[in-house]
């Protein structure tokens, strides 16, 4: 009984201070939605370059696999932009106990009579919360970009996000539970967040990748996010949905697992 | 003295980081309603102990027993029996006061049935009643440390630890908080142990006193027999070319120190001997009589003083003088 009420108090913490921290609710929007807007619309538009080569304009993944078809691109990236806001809330959400550490609300919290495997639950839930709200504002904004949801569709992106942000979140924290001060954000953000992100064919088709970029798409747990999503929305998938979803839960399940460990042995 | 029985033993409680011997073999006794200090300079390992007798840090050696429970083998029993206020700011200021409150209660598993009942109590205890529903970082750093001892007594801890609970408040402020801690051992009878590096802070608020240094205890009693030991009052003499030849002489001159053109006697009886004392030590700048404080116990054991001013790095220094080998 005290640690279900435990749990609901880490919860109760994180959903408090994410509904009063507006700020961070915009900004963490502000982002995709100026990747979808811009990015896609720019690039949308302009992708007719004729005989130009695309890979010497920009990337050297995307040129080699712009053959979308009928897809319109902004919609095409939309679930990678949806992968996108899920990475960034939860990696800094877990990363964020490193503050927590600092100012001792943590140690507040770790010397309660409470199991660390409900410490880390606890935080897990808020973040997923967390994610999962911003998530379904982007969602949302699909209706404009003009995704035709059905509430299958809507049902299953969301469980989709919320296994993401399961996993992402469990990592943020097992990193946060190292960490002695916020100084390693920006490496993180550069060694890990961004590949992830770039690495998910979030912006490209992964089918017709050269060899080697296809192989760090097809071991980036995250693939299968974007993948799964798409499939769903868009009906254009690499992998079969349900085996997205079978990655993307082994990977999260180990991510949790990995997670409480790394709480149970945090000083 | 009859001992009312220990709430607190510790036996050989030792704590090492790698070289560093942050707490060194330490046998204590602490008892049922007093109020105890752990009194001495940064890094003498008066955060450690807490640590180690709160669970939070598993001691390299020995033990400790907290209300009958072991440290090592029961620390889920010893959490439920104590509150404990940090050192650092740790409620949430996002939240207000009420909300961390419901967060420790939720936390400690205090009844849902007299938590309303309970929340008002701590909180008329240190007279946040009004700003209760305040954001949290609308409050002043006193009332941060009042909310902070609220929670920690939410639960009704038997033991009552509170790290350092005047460190970086004013002068004013920090005479509220003894008051607010005076009045929370009489209503609440709770235990109360308490680190500090303020010699006023033990003097005025403490029972009894342990000062530690270099991770040792190194005396233990009442701030009274504390002073006691010194054997007599402090006289500081300015002075040119002091007779100090003369002054060994003197039966009840029973320490004499000289650093320059300061003189400090440890003299007993001085208002009956001072007269005297002036008459034969030379010409006399200034003098100044007092009886002692702790720190001039702390003197008399260690040879050094505890200084409040370097609030940070003691610990550090004590580190850095390891890694280079010497000490």
């Amino acid at each position: 009984m005290t640690e279900l009420e435990g749990l609901y108090a880490l919860w109760y913490r994180e959903f408090k201070v994410f509904l009063r921290e507006k700020s961070r609710i915009v900004s963490s929007l502000f982002t995709p939605l100026l990747w979808i807007v811009v990015f896609g619309g720019g690039l949308g538009s302009s992708i007719s370059l004729g005989e130009t080569n695309y890979q010497l304009f920009i990337f050297p993944g995307l040129g080699s696999s712009i053959s979308l078809g009928e897809t319109n691109y902004q919609l095409f990236i939309f679930p990678g932009i949806l992968t996108m806001t899920i990475l960034f809330t939860s990696i800094f959400f877990g990363l964020y106990i490193v503050w927590d550490k600092k100012i001792d609300f943590f140690k507040e919290v770790l010397v309660a009579p409470l199991s660390r495997l409900t410490i880390f639950a606890g935080k897990m839930l808020g973040g997923c919360t967390d994610a999962l709200i911003q998530g379904s504002l982007m969602l949302a904004f699909g209706v404009i970009l003009g995704v035709s949801y059905t509430i299958s569709i809507v049902i299953v992106s969301l469980i989709f996000m919320l296994v993401l942000a399961s996993a992402v979140v469990s990592i943020g924290l097992v990193i946060g539970s190292f960490m002695e001060s916020p100084e390693g954000f920006n490496l993180i953000v550069s060694f890990l967040v961004f590949p992830l992100f770039f690495l998910s064919g979030a912006l490209f088709p992964i089918s017709n990748l050269p060899s080697w970029l296809h192989a760090f798409t097809i071991l980036n747990p995250i693939t299968y996010a974007v993948d799964g999503m798409r499939g769903a929305m868009l009906g254009v998938s690499t992998f079969p949905v349900a085996m997205d979803f079978g990655v993307l839960l082994a990977f999260s399940s180990a991510m949790i697992v990995i997670g409480s460990i790394a709480f149970s042995r945090m000083k | 003295m009859s001992d009312p029985r220990p709430i607190i033993e510790t036996f050989g409680l030792t704590k090492r980081f790698g070289e560093l011997q942050a707490v060194d073999h330490i046998d204590l006794s602490m008892r049922e309603g007093e109020v105890f200090g752990l009194l001495g300079p940064n890094g003498a390992g008066k955060t450690t102990t807490l640590s180690m007798l709160a669970t939070l840090l598993k001691p390299t050696e020995g033990t400790a027993k907290v209300d009958g429970h072991d440290v090592l083998t029961e620390s889920a029993a010893v959490r439920k029996s104590i509150g404990i206020v940090f050192q650092e700011p740790s409620s949430d200021d996002i939240l207000t006061g009420r909300e961390n409150l419901y967060l420790h209660a939720l936390m400690y598993g205090v009844d849902r049935r007299i938590r309303e009942q309970r929340f008002r109590e701590v909180l008329k205890l240190v007279d946040l009643e009004d700003r209760a529903d305040d954001q949290v970082k609308k409050y002043s750093g006193g009332m941060r440390r009042r909310l902070e001892l609220a929670r920690g007594l939410l639960h009704k801890p038997k033991i009552l630890f509170l790290d350092e609970p005047t460190l970086g408040l004013d002068p004013q402020t920090r005479e509220h908080i003894w008051e607010y801690i005076r009045r929370l051992v009489d209503l609440e009878r709770v235990t109360v142990i308490l680190t500090t590096h303020y010699m006023d802070e033990a003097e005025r608020l403490c029972d009894r006193v342990a000062i530690i240094d270099d991770g040792r205890i190194i005396a233990l009693d009442t701030p009274e027999r504390l002073k006691h030991i010194i054997g007599g009052d402090i006289v500081r003499l300015r002075i040119q070319d002091p007779q100090l030849s003369r002054m060994k002489e003197l039966g009840y001159v029973v320490k004499i120190d000289r650093t320059g053109d300061l003189v400090t006697l440890t003299v007993k009886d001085s208002s009956v001997h001072l007269q005297e004392i002036l008459s034969l030590v030379g010409e006399v700048k200034s003098v100044e009589l007092r009886t002692p404080t702790l720190n001039d116990v702390f003197l008399h054991f260690t040879g050094h003083e505890i200084r409040g001013d370097s609030a940070e790095g003691g610990f550090f220094q004590r580190v850095a003088r390891v890694r280079s080998g010497g000490n």
